[in-house]
């Protein structure tokens, strides 16, 4: 499942201490197709051909793998899950859906998920422009092979009326631990919604907030143009990174955290066994000391790439074979020690 | 102090301001009838459904019949399976219900009129606009950045289009 090229996750881009990443996803139909509920597989089959053959036509052909999702291992569904490739539904939905992933990972496009097509394209740190021209381009190269449902008022047609319009969702990945500490992300949740963005844990609705990372997205597609409804996300993201440097400032002078952060990096370089939520409380910690400069000699980047890499089913994907969760945590253990340069 | 107007009897601590559509209501509530009239979860934005937040608002039971009656021709689904599902069956079921759809739509959006990018498959009237929209655009830079020969070529561009609309 996971192949040697270099992925998008092994760095960490603009305003990186607080921003993890971003995601613009564009949600496309086929023009007088019945949307994939309402299809037979057959015809989930030639809407997933047409995907593949508009791609095929293009430059583009040789960056992408076809992934049939019938013939895909239950674990490296649930990995693509944990790594927002795919959404949770998208995994269990089997032969007639299919996946063109871009070998970095960076490209993803779901095909008859809730929609025919959903494209998804992620960068490191905060990058909403280039997120969305990548986005942008691969719209428009399906577009000159298929002819997309669309109604000059309501805009792209799609299965949920929540994404009529532009279809568009983007969002920034925050990580948030000072403002969540000072149990100020109610009333920012509060605040964003007023704005037509929402905030939330990290694997979408109802999620918790693991290791406080939390996600920043519109949620008004329509009657907004994706240029204006970018702007927006930006502005606020900008104050919310603003108040979380801020709060992490007065951390700082705390010298409490300062022995958190110094205790967490001794459990994560030590420790024989790891369960994922310990494991995401304690990156968190570190994550802010390294952000802070209060621990030198590990970089962004290997945490991101850790955060990514120790998720349950990514574990079992990369060793590609099913473990039970104390397995799993041994294993963890092992590759957070690894990764985190300990002698022993 | 405030008795609740519900229920008339306990003291109101709960102050409900409601804007729909521009029509502002005002209510003062006890507690327990807030919590009945389901206001203690409203800052609960976590976990939304918006399937039942569209069929909610829908919800027409004295009309259902009527719904059943006209069929989206696209896919089959009648107006009242798309308010129970939350879902449209297919892009035609838009065109088909537009003007029972277009209420809740505009509660999720609160605007309706598509604004955004265009696909290659959309009509020439609305190609055209966002053509205008964009020489309009071009043109408010170039008289900024004092280029005014370009200004001249788009002006007349500009009329152009504007021409072929009457």
């Amino acid at each position: 499942m996971r192949n040697k090229a270099a992925k998008w996750y092994q760095m960490s881009g603009a305003e990186g201490d607080v921003v993890i990443s971003t995601r613009v996803r564009l949600a496309r139909n086929l023009s007088g197709v019945p949307f994939p509920a309402n299809l037979s597989q057959e015809r989930k089959l030639e809407v997933a051909k047409k995907a593949r053959d508009a791609i095929k036509a293009t430059k583009k052909a040789d960056e992408f793998d076809f992934l049939d999702m019938g013939n895909i291992e239950a674990r490296d569904a649930l990995s693509m899950v944990e790594r927002h490739l795919i959404s949770p539904e998208f995994s269990k939905s089997g032969k007639g859906s299919a996946l063109l992933l871009k070998k970095d990972e960076s490209v993803s496009i779901m095909i008859n998920e809730e929609d025919h097509f959903r494209i998804q394209v992620m960068c490191p740190g905060l990058d909403l422009d280039g997120a969305y021209r990548i986005a942008d381009e691969i719209d428009d190269l399906l577009d000159s092979q298929v002819q997309f449902a669309f109604d000059d008022r309501l805009g792209y047609l799609t299965q949920c009326p929540t994404n009529l319009g532009t279809g568009m969702r983007a969002s920034i990945m925050l990580h948030l631990p000072a403002l969540h500490e000072r149990g100020a992300i109610q009333q920012l949740a509060n605040t964003v919604s007023k704005l037509g963005l929402t905030i939330r844990g990290l694997y979408g609705e109802g999620s918790k907030p693991e290791g406080a990372i939390y996600q920043l997205s519109n949620q008004v597609t329509l009657g907004i143009s994706e240029q204006a409804a970018i702007e927006n996300l930006k502005g606020i993201a900008a104050q919310i990174i603003r108040e979380e440097r801020n709060a992490r400032e007065q951390l700082r002078l705390n010298p409490r955290f300062e022995d958190r952060v110094w205790r967490s990096l001794g459990l994560l370089q030590t420790a024989r066994m790891m369960s994922h939520d310990e494991f995401m409380s304690l990156i968190s910690n570190l994550r802010v000391g390294v952000a802070l400069g209060i621990v030198d000699g590990i970089s962004l980047d290997t945490i991101s790439e850790l955060i990514n890499d120790a998720q349950p089913a990514t574990i079992m994907a990369a060793a590609r074979r099913d473990m039970d969760p104390s397995e799993r945590d041994v294993e963890r253990a092992k590759m957070v020690r690894t990764r985190l340069g300990a002698k022993n | 102090m405030m008795l609740c107007q519900h229920c008339g009897k306990n003291v109101a601590t709960t102050f409900i301001k409601k804007t729909i559509n521009g029509e502002t209501t005002q209510s003062h509530l006890c507690s327990e009838c807030a919590a009945e009239l389901g206001y203690d979860s409203m800052f609960n934005s976590f976990g939304f459904d918006f399937g039942n937040f569209w069929g909610s608002l829908f919800a027409e039971p004295a009309k259902k019949s009527l719904s059943d009656a006209v069929r989206c021709e696209g896919c089959g689904h009648s107006f009242s399976e798309i308010v129970e599902s939350g879902k449209a069956g297919c892009p035609s079921c838009y065109t088909t219900f537009y003007d029972r759809l277009l209420p809740s739509i505009q509660r999720i959006h609160g605007k309706t009129g598509h604004t955004g990018k265009v696909p290659t498959g959309a009509s020439d009237k609305l190609k055209k606009d966002k053509e205008l929209e964009r020489l309009r655009a071009e043109l408010a830079k170039c008289i900024a950045a004092q280029q005014y020969e370009k200004c001249a070529e788009l002006r007349d561009r500009i009329r152009e289009l504007e021409k072929e609309d009457r």
